[in-house]
């Protein structure tokens, strides 16, 4: 049973460089927790040094009540999953699980029956005599995790673990690993995890909570469905979502009964709800921020139900791509490029827009964001329903 | 109507195809054997020493000095061992067997303890992090530019100093302390190339440095030291400086050191004698080359795992 407190946690690296700059969170007991970020926001560092194999330069990092900067990785009562697995070269499957074990001196009887429990619950009993060389790569990333299993940790930690497999196996192994985490839990075993990964479709179906980094500092922690509908600021914002939200700038005006957007020569009228938040900005220069399911045909709109919410403006149409059950349609707005996602079954005038076309679409406006245009503060939040 | 056309034109252009297909063959069966040829009789060239050597084993002085053919103009002489047996009982009170007893009691110590100070130093230097580490890296390195003729006299007094003349450690001692600076660099090198994932698995799972070493760092480091050890073996065993400067005793001689005593007994040489042992002293090199090699290749192919 253990969380993993982490309170103003620095660190330098020998050249100088600090990576991590005060970071202060807090991981539940038997929670799955995803740290994501672009490339080099230090989501390894700060696992690592929860795992022990970075030291802490400042702050400090507690695993259940007990302080841990200063122990060893194995006396921290964690297990690490590598994005190259990692597994020994020269042992065989078993070994390579039972090497842990070993070490602590476990009798062989029990290493024997983790071991054995552990490749039954990942499924993988016939391969427990191969050679790390003779697995594909999703059965290696599998005798990983039950390299982690049979030592019972009270924390899980991945780095990256799926980004070596393809797309399809990714998914697959995505839904796996999640519901390797609830049997656990399930079973009363500890099993808080801490996940990083780079993917953000990976962070919002895996995560119980995600916390978003940025060069080494924390945007937002939260769980996936807030952060999706109220980001605290447009790096999280965009970060979150694909195709990513539409965020460019604007002009906060007023209009009779008001406030409006403007984009370009293209005005927005705003909900009531947002003029509290945005009264003393008008004429100011913000960034307003979209979700492209949020733009959609006047029909597809009114199919949702939408219709008292949304404004429709004329964009330039550019671009149409299939989806399938969707159809991403990029246009202009006000000399700003937009991107749309309408469901198939309304998109019949995109299909048949011409490039250069003007065609009317609808901006559901109770979902959109203000930023603010230098900090990208969202200031909106107060406004927004709560999820 | 196209359609048509493509069914009837097809067996047309099949058959002019299928002789563009046996020519195609033929021309790439020829320029096949053109290179076996070629690399086959220049490999042969370059053999060709070594047959004659083996050959003259067989011959009388007189032959092997007139003749270049390898083979002895009367070929029954190719029974007779003589030469082999000759050569094995030596002039001298002793036989080869000491000799190469004595050559294994400098060889294997030393290829011993070579991997031992390799592995320790090529590990710290490769893995650790301590002041003044690029410079003892680079003074090492330096070493390995020095021609060693430079250490011999010095050397030689300090081993005097100790005693130790006419004995073995003045042979196998300094490979004690990683001075085979060649190896060592190879090592780190190698090591340097390998990913640190698994020591930091390894490091999760328990390990302390020294078990990290042991049972990570060591199996990963197979292939190299595996040339390590090669490598030293058939350099040792083919020391002739070493053994000169140092043994006086002739019950003490390695291989090297007696072939050559028995070139320089005075009166008649009997070539065949030494031409004959010094195929056999050829042997545990070759056999250790040839035990080797299926790791040399192991090595080469499966470096580290896929991703
Ligand atoms: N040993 C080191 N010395 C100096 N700087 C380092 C070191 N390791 C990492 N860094 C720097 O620290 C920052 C964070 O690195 P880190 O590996 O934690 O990023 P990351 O978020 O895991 O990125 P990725 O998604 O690419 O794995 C990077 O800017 C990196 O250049
Ligand atoms: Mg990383």
């Amino acid at each position: 049973m253990a969380s993993v407190n982490l309170e103003k946690i620095v660190k330098t690296y020998p050249n100088g460089f600090e990576a991590v700059h005060g970071v202060d969170l807090e991981v539940r007991d038997g929670e799955f927790m995803v740290f994501v970020g672009p490339s080099g926001c230090s989501k390894s560092t700060i696992l690592r040094m929860i795992a022990g194999l970075e030291s802490i330069s400042g702050g400090e990092l507690k695993i259940g009540n007990t302080v841990v900067n200063n122990l060893r990785a194995k006396e921290r009562g964690i297990a690490m999953v590598f994005q190259n697995y990692a597994l020994y070269p020269h042992m065989k499957v078993y070994d390579n699980m039972a090497f842990g074990l070993k070490l602590a001196g476990l009798p062989k009887q029990e290493i024997h029956e983790r071991v054995t429990q552990a490749a039954k619950m990942l499924e993988m009993e016939q391969l427990l005599d191969r050679l790390p060389r003779q697995l594909s790569g999703g059965q290696a990333q599998r005798v990983a995790v039950g390299r982690c299993i049979v030592k019972r940790p009270e924390v899980f930690l991945f780095d990256e673990p799926l980004s070596n497999l393809d797309a399809k196996l990714r998914a697959s192994m995505r839904v796996r690993l999640t519901e390797l985490h609830r049997e656990l839990r399930d079973r009363g075993q500890p099993s808080t995890a801490i996940y990083v990964t780079h993917d953000q479709v990976e962070a919002m179906t895996m995560g119980e909570r995600i916390c978003v980094l940025k060069d080494g500092t924390i945007q937002q922690v939260d769980t996936p469905t807030t952060l999706y509908d109220r980001p605290v600021n447009a790096f999280v914002a965009g970060f979150i979502g694909s195709p990513e939200m539409n965020i460019r700038p604007a002009t906060v005006v007023a209009r009779d009964g008001g406030l409006g957007v403007e984009i370009g020569d293209t005005m927005l009228p705003l909900p009531a709800a947002y003029s509290d938040a945005l009264g003393n900005r008008i004429g100011q220069k913000v960034q307003f921020g979209i979700r492209p399911e949020n733009i959609g045909t006047p029909r597809s709109i009114f199919a949702a139900g939408s219709q008292e919410r949304a404004s429709v403006a004329n964009c330039t149409f550019r671009l149409r791509e299939h989806m399938g059950n969707e159809v991403y349609t990029y246009f202009d707005l006000g000399g700003h490029e937009f991107a749309a996602r309408v469901p198939t079954d309304f998109a019949g005038e995109i299909d048949k827009a011409e490039r250069g076309q003007t065609i009317p679409l609808g901006f559901v406006m109770d979902k959109a964001h203000i930023f603010d245009a230098d900090t990208g503060l969202n200031l909106t939040l107060s406004a927004l329903q709560p999820a | 109507m196209s359609s048509d056309t493509v069914a009837t034109a097809l067996p047309k252009t099949r058959i002019p195809s299928n002789a563009e297909v046996l020519r195609t063959q033929r021309r790439e069966r020829i320029s096949l054997a053109l290179r076996y040829l070629i690399l086959g009789s220049v490999g042969l060239l370059m053999l060709y020493p070594l047959f004659w050597l083996l050959g003259a084993s067989f011959k009388s002085n007189q032959e092997i000095f007139t003749t270049i053919w390898f083979l002895p103009r009367d070929l029954t002489q190719l029974l007779d061992f003589s030469a082999y047996y000759n050569g094995w009982m030596t002039r001298t009170e002793f036989t080869f067997a000491t000799y190469f007893l004595n050559s294994f009691l400098i060889v294997i110590p030393r290829v011993i303890v070579t991997l031992i100070s390799c592995t320790l130093v090529a590990y710290s230097f490769a893995r650790f992090e301590y002041p003044g580490k690029k410079f003892l890296f680079s003074i090492m390195i330096g070493t390995m530019l020095l021609p060693p003729i430079v250490l011999r006299v010095p050397q030689y007094l300090m081993f005097k100093e100790l005693g130790m003349i006419d004995t073995y450690w003045p042979l196998i001692l300094p490979s004690a302390f990683a001075v085979d600076t060649f190896f060592t660099f190879l090592v780190v090198q190698f090591l340097r190339g390998t990913p640190r994932d698994m020591e930091e698995a390894a490091i999760i799972d328990g390990c302390n440095a020294l078990q990290l070493l042991w049972h990570i760092v060591v199996p990963l480091l197979k292939p190299a030291l595996i040339s390590v050890a090669l490598f030293q073996f058939i350099w040792t065993m083919n020391d002739f400086i070493g053994p000169l400067i140092y043994i006086s005793t002739v019950e003490k001689y390695p291989v090297s050191l007696a072939l050559k005593m028995s070139m320089d007994v005075s009166g008649e040489v009997e070539w065949a004698n030494i031409i004959a042992i010094s195929i056999v002293a050829l042997l545990p090199s070759l056999t250790v080359f040839f035990l080797a090699q299926r790791y040399f290749i192991e090595g080469a192919t499966s470096s580290g795992i896929k991703g």
